[in-house]
């Protein structure tokens, strides 16, 4: 049975726009094509990954042109789609002002006490 | 537990992320990896993102005029001679050091030029060295 | 039972989310796992004993093993005889032992 591994990620948007997607969420799906079974906990600022309608688009220095800007919400929703399970911490997103229906469809919240039965659930619990 | 529980075959995996000059993390994870060679453990290093430039071959010393030291006296250590005394510890303790730097983190930082004794890889890599390791370290860059 | 190690590198007077990770070690101690909480580099900032030294008695009581590097701790001149209670001072050797013992470790 493929290892399951948990991904803590937690800074957001810390090299999104020069590597065109968020390095972490990347690595789950490079790790679920080599037969790893990841899942990601988005927590602190990170829980705004699950936003709709993000649009980092536009970007452009003399006449380089960014044609391929970050699409994090569709890459987690690509991770959802492969049988990855995305959570979040109910917390983080409330303090932010983030309404649940303001989120992609598939995410599915957690609350901080429930964390260490969560951690159980996972072979490997990796926090980035 | 002590350096007698330690098993030469037990692995432990560190994920590093961080570029050299940077942050106290990179130096706390050579520590760490010195301290598992020197208990006898097989370690596995997976550099992630900025971490691919640790063992770059064209890192070079320099002089600290504010110190008052040309480059001999400063005698300014860069990462990459480190990476190099690690390997050589490991060799040394006859334990393994295997240390991969992921290609393509590699090609956009252009640091394709790396000491002897690291090797390129991919995620597969990380994925390989957790399922073969006791236990795997993620230390994060912010 | 599962153990877990977790390293804090963060001061908590820099980073408020430095007490999301403290609590994080409580839970897991709770849930009646070993937890061993690491302080390192910047967090070691937390380990002389001052008006927070609660937060550190409170992590005993509630099973937390709490160490700190003795590196850091010399690094910032900061003496033994000055940590709170329930803070013991470890070379990074108690990090790589529980490593090799099989901790489920995470660093903050």
């Amino acid at each position: 049975m493929a290892e399951s591994i948990l991904s803590i990620v937690e800074t957001a948007y810390r090299a999104t726009l020069e590597e065109q997607d968020d390095p972490i969420v990347w690595l789950a799906h490079s790790l679920r094509a080599s037969g790893a079974a990841t899942h990601l906990l988005l927590r602190g600022n990170a829980v705004n990954y699950g936003v709709r309608d993000q649009d980092a688009s536009g970007l452009r220095f003399g006449a380089r042109v960014q044609t391929q800007p970050p699409r994090l919400d569709r890459d987690l929703k690509a991770l959802i789609d492969k049988g990855g399970e995305v959570l979040y911490v109910q917390e983080d997103a409330a303090v932010r002002g983030i309404q649940p229906d303001e989120l992609i469809p598939g995410l599915r919240s957690v609350r901080t006490s429930e964390l260490p039965a969560l951690f159980r659930r996972f072979d490997r619990v990796w926090h980035w | 537990m002590s350096t007698s529980d330690s098993d030469a075959s037990t692995t432990i995996t560190f994920v590093l992320n961080d570029p050299p000059y940077e942050n106290a993390r990179s130096t706390t994870a050579f520590r760490l990896i010195d301290s598992a060679l020197r208990r006898g453990f097989n370690v596995n290093v997976f550099a992630y993102e900025g971490a691919v430039a640790l063992p770059f071959a064209r890192q070079t010393p320099h002089a600290n005029a504010v110190h008052g030291h040309d480059a001999a006296a400063e005698d300014h250590p860069n990462t990459k001679d480190w990476v190099a005394a690690l390997l050589a510890e490991a060799a040394e303790r006859k334990v393994k050091l295997d240390w991969v730097n992921c290609g393509l983190c590699v090609d956009e930082r252009g640091v394709a030029e790396a000491i002897p004794g690291t090797r390129r890889g991919s995620p597969a890599d990380l994925l390989r060295f957790s399922e073969g390791s006791r236990s795997t370290l993620v230390i994060p860059t912010r | 039972m599962a153990s877990y190690l977790l390293i804090e590198s963060r001061d908590p007077f820099e980073s408020n989310d430095v007490r999301y990770f403290y609590e994080l070690a409580a839970s897991l101690a709770r849930a009646e796992n070993d937890v061993t909480l690491f302080l390192v580099q910047n967090a070691v900032l937390a380990a002389r004993a001052g008006e927070h030294a609660s937060w550190f008695a409170d992590l005993g009581k509630a099973g937390v093993r709490v160490l700190a590097d003795d590196f850091s701790l010399r690094e910032r001149g900061i003496a033994k005889a000055r940590l709170s209670d329930g803070v013991t001072p470890a070379g990074v050797e108690a990090i790589v032992d529980r490593l090799g013992s099989g901790a489920r470790a995470l660093w903050h």
